[in-house]
């Protein structure tokens, strides 16, 4: 004992370091356990397999080195001292400490004539796209101020999203969706989605979702043009903007009742781990996507209108005229400690109504539509900062652009890959390999059931008894049950006959004792 | 209060006037979303592009022969050069990169049988005139005589040359006769012969790597390996049908595999006959010709069902099938020594080239082109198991007959196996056998 603890000891001090640094790039770049290789007999498998999984190892600790690599780090906002609170920072204190570069991306936009907006980003968060819900739509390049295309569509627009890059968007008008390029054109109507209410653009699926004012959620490819899919929610008109592609197979793949009262809005994480939600019933919940299971609960004063997280976990509520940032929901999740007590920022109470709102990704950047225009608020370490430019890239030219939509369409996922389960393509189908194994094998017999039931105890609770009784089974007459049936006669004619014995052997006077059961 | 916001500069991705622009990469598994959806649809991208590039047949060498082509061999010295030998007694030696003729000469009087390249780049066959002639197709003229030639008692089906001595075997009949070609007699130094044996050899190969080992199939269904130290036969192996040509691996020399009458391709250890290490089954018809390919990983099968097929070593079906509208029974099929190609001759008298790997393009390719192809190969190979990736990589357009012949197969097949099946089950145990391997059923008989 003592021999081998103080090996350990000899060992710890560089070995210890290597396995931290192992047990570090599992947690982030890690997918998933190794399989384990000690009951495979077959040695080339085996040998096949380990070495895999040290491939997979060295891949691990390779990105964990590469990390050196990334050059930007986040944005924060911490206080100095306990009576300083990072939710009473207004904007143009923001806009006073940061560079000057950065503060001119803190900007509003008075537009008081065509109200309330709706805004969204591009993927890679350069051009802004505005829509006025009485007709005004326009796109710009919001880092430059640079005005893309400006339309007056002279009806009501409900919605607009941009679609894969800052060459199309679609907006929900009054009675259709259409889409348009960047220089405002017109190219498409889709008249398939009758007064759509809120869209919504599922990047690797290049699908355009819309829910309608009659509870119909839509789906329409962007690259064929062809509809995937027409859905009826059959919960009446949709009060949330967002839309993910887990809701998309009929029947939905989940159904949860979230809050008391009409959902307004909700956002999930862009792991797919949370779900944050907003009802009727002034409450914002956080949710566990995976285990289905509320996290915590806050109360708001007002009805959450639109909620929004952010790439880095910050999730920003709108509430009647107010936005509060939220910091930490999910970690306090993960480390199971109490709920966050007050907001990491807030901005509003102008007596602008908040209509909707978007993270600007790979930027500290909040995007706020209201009812007077449109404010890009500075929240200090809400985006990522080291962007990966094959998968978004905020500062691309043309030519990347082409080649990046080439590459996205080349590598389109297919309607019916959409799972709740991201991983679950290439997983092994074990259960169909047994079956397969199992017609395979000429000798195999499939197990009796009768043979089962015939064996199993005696008395009430009897496996045949069990089974006979067993519920919903009532109104199914099948080979199976007819043989039980037969079985159970047989047993009570069994047991007549071996109880009439008896009585007969006691004789007439002691014939009542004799014993029903087996002893 | 501390306040820090994300700042970069454009300069810092692209710098000013000029048109590169930094590939920034973050490995965040969170900045990758359906990384597994997206590889699997690159997968079956790269699945379909395979498919979509393949094209085997390459070309003709020259303009054939007029006969069917029985036999064939390539020279062991060189990339470029190899002989094929017709029904009507002409050989014909052809050059890869020109894909032409370079030699001929009417070499017999009837069906040549067998050619083989001697070390010294001089060209052996044999035919059923009851003669083996040996030709000089590098230095001398196309009608120029044999340089020697060797009288049969009776017509010579193969022949095969010794590794480093200058000595060949040639069958005629039931008997192997050894010469030796550095002495002027034309007399056999050697002869082989099972003692029981009456039937006639087929093939014969000797061993390049155990080089005094030699082994020959013969129409009585045996295979049976010669000792040329001992200068007698070793071990006899009966299949149940009859083996028509045989292959040594050329890395691991104690495999080797025969071409059976009964469709099937056999692979076996030489130390270990009770059992086949491989059964390879696709053909619809007797193989007539099988080889292995030079690295032993690969093998290809000619057939009388008009196709030739390519597989790998360890498994039990094809890899690729070849065929075109043209081509006729096929005699015979080479690897070439690079192991990119693959030489066919069949009995419409062509000589065909195909490519080892049906989607490979043999042009120099840029380090981008190479990694991506190798990429989209870890990519297939990774997803090999999906259902959709499986049907795309196995699927190939039969011609009409040898797909009618198949499904006829495999019902007979099956209706064979549900006879047996039927019978067991009505067998009492005691009486039960037990069943057969697959790897077993078809060998008959050992013997030492």
């Amino acid at each position: 004992m003592a021999d081998s603890s103080s090996k350990k000891a000899v060992m710890s001090a560089d070995d210890r370091e290597a396995q931290m640094r192992l047990a570090e790039a599992r947690k982030k770049y890690g997918r998933g356990k190794a399989p384990s290789v000690k009951n495979i007999r077959d040695k080339k498998l085996r040998t096949t397999l380990k070495a895999q999984e040290e491939k997979h190892k060295n891949a691990m600790l390779q990105a964990k080195d590469a990390e050196i690599l990334l050059e930007h780090e986040s944005g924060f906002l911490e206080p100095e001292g306990e009576l300083e609170k990072t939710y009473k920072v207004r904007q143009d204190e923001i806009k006073d400490s940061v560079g000057m570069e950065t503060a001119k991306k803190g900007f509003e936009l008075r537009l008081n004539d065509f109200g309330p907006y709706r805004a969204d980003y591009t993927r890679n968060g350069r051009n802004l796209l505005l829509a006025g819900r009485k007709g005004h739509v326009a796109t710009m390049d919001w880092r430059d101020g640079k005005l893309g295309c400006e339309l007056q569509l002279n009806e009501t627009v409900r919605d607009a999203r941009w679609l894969h890059n800052n060459q199309y968007f679609a907006v929900a008008q009054k009675k259709y969706v259409y889409i348009y390029d960047h220089n405002g054109v017109e190219l498409h109507c889709l008249n398939k989605h009758l007064e759509p209410l809120y869209l919504e653009f599922l990047p690797y699926h290049f699908l355009l979702a819309s829910a309608g004012i009659s509870g119909y959620l839509k789906y329409t490819d962007t690259s064929t043009g062809q509809t995937v899919a027409e859905l009826p929610t059959r919960l009446g008109r949709p009060t949330s903007p967002r839309s993910e592609p887990t809701q998309r197979h009929s029947p939905p793949l989940v159904k949860a009742l979230v809050h008391r009262g009409p959902v307004r809005s909700l956002a999930i994480d862009r792991q797919g781990r949370y779900m944050v939600s907003t009802g009727q019933d002034q409450k914002m919940n956080v949710w566990d996507i995976r285990m289905f299971r509320e996290v915590h609960s806050y109360s708001c004063y007002q009805p959450g209108a639109s909620v929004s997280i952010s790439d880095r976990g910050l999730t920003a509520v709108g509430w009647g005229t107010q936005v509060s940032v939220w910091r930490g929901l999910f970690d306090a999740a993960l480390a199971d400690q109490g709920k966050v007590n007050s907001p990491y920022m807030a901005w509003g109470g102008d007596g602008q109504r908040i209509e909707n709102m978007r993270w600007c990704p790979y930027e500290d950047i909040l995007g706020v539509g209201h009812d007077q225009g449109f404010a890009s608020l500075i929240v200090p370490g809400a985006g990522e900062p080291n962007f990966d430019s094959l998968e978004a890239n905020p500062y691309e030219n043309t030519k990347q652009r082409q080649e990046a939509e080439v590459h996205s369409l080349l590598t389109k996922l297919q309607p019916d890959m959409i799972s709740l389960d991201p991983t679950i393509i290439g997983r092994l189908d074990t259960i169909s390999d047994k079956k397969v194994q199992e017609a395979r094998n000429l000798d195999h017999r499939p197990e009796d059931h009768m043979e089962k039931l015939k064996n199993r105890g005696r008395g009430r609770n009897s496996a045949l008894r069990k089974y006979l009784r067993k519920k919903g089974k009532g109104n199914v007459i099948d080979e199976k049950r007819l043989k039980a049936e037969a079985l159970r006669k047989e047993h009570h004619a069994r047991t007549k006959e071996r109880l009439r014995k008896e009585r007969e052997d006691l004789g007439p006077a002691l014939g009542r004792f004799a014993a029903k059961k087996d002893s | 209060m501390k306040i820090k916001a994300l700042s970069r500069s454009t300069a810092s991705q692209q710098a000013p006037g000029s048109a590169v622009v930094r590939q920034s990469r973050n490995l965040d598994p969170a900045q990758h979303p359906f990384e597994r959806a997206r590889e699997y649809t690159r997968a079956l991208n790269a699945v379909k592009m395979e498919r979509m590039f393949a094209a085997p047949f390459l070309c003709q060498m020259g303009d054939g022969h007029v006969d069917g082509v029985y036999s064939m061999a390539k020279d062991p010295g060189s990339l470029e050069r190899f002989a094929s030998g017709s029904g009507d007694g002409v050989v014909k030696v052809w050059d890869l990169t020109t894909r032409g003729e370079v030699w001929e000469t009417q070499a017999h009087e009837n069906m040549v049988k067998g050619v083989c390249w001697t070390p010294e780049r001089k060209l052996l066959s044999c035919a059923s005139d009851k003669t083996v002639k040996l030709w000089d197709p590098y230095n001398s003229s196309r009608d120029a005589p044999p340089m020697a030639s060797y009288l049969g008692s009776s017509a010579f089906t193969g022949v095969s040359h010794h590794r480093t001595d200058p000595a060949f075997a040639a069958a005629n009949s039931s008997m192997i006769s050894i010469y030796d070609l550095s002495r002027p007699s034309s007399t056999p130094s050697q002869t082989l012969h099972w003692p029981t044996n009456v039937d006639t050899i087929t093939s014969i190969a000797f061993n390049q790597t155990e080089t005094s080992i030699l082994a020959s199939t013969a129409i009585d269904r045996s295979i049976i390996m010669y000792d040329l130290r001992t200068s007698s036969p070793v071990h006899k192996l009966v299949l149940k049908l009859a083996s028509n040509a045989i292959s040594w691996n050329p890395m691991e020399a104690f495999n080797f595999a025969v071409a059976n009458e009964d469709h099937n391709a056999y692979i076996f250890d030489m130390r270990k006959t009770d059992r086949a290490l491989n059964v390879l089954k696709d053909h619809v018809a007797a193989v007539m010709d099988i080889e292995f390919s030079p690295t032993g990983e690969e093998l290809v099968t000619a057939s009388y069902d008009k196709t030739i097929r390519l597989w790998d070593r360890a498994r039990g079906h094809s890899r690729d099938i070849y065929h075109t509208k043209r081509m006729q029974r096929v005699f015979s099929a080479k690897f070439t020594p690079d192991n990119k190609y693959v030489l066919s001759g069949s009995d419409d008298g062509n000589v065909r080239l195909w490519r080892a790997k049906a989607s490979d393009r043999s042009g120099i390719k840029s380090a981008r082109q190479r990694s991506k192809l190798e990429y989209d190969q870890a990519l297939i190979k990774r997803y090999a198991h999906m259902p959709e990736i499986r049907r795309i990589k196995r699927q190939r357009h039969l011609p009409k007959p040898v797909k009618k012949a198949g499904e006829i197969k495999r019902e007979e097949l099956s209706a064979i196996r549900r006879r047996e099946e039927n019978v067991r089950k009505h067998t009492s145990k005691a009486n039960l056998k037990k069943r057969q391997n697959e790897r077993e059923k078809m060998i008959l008989t050992r013997e030492q």
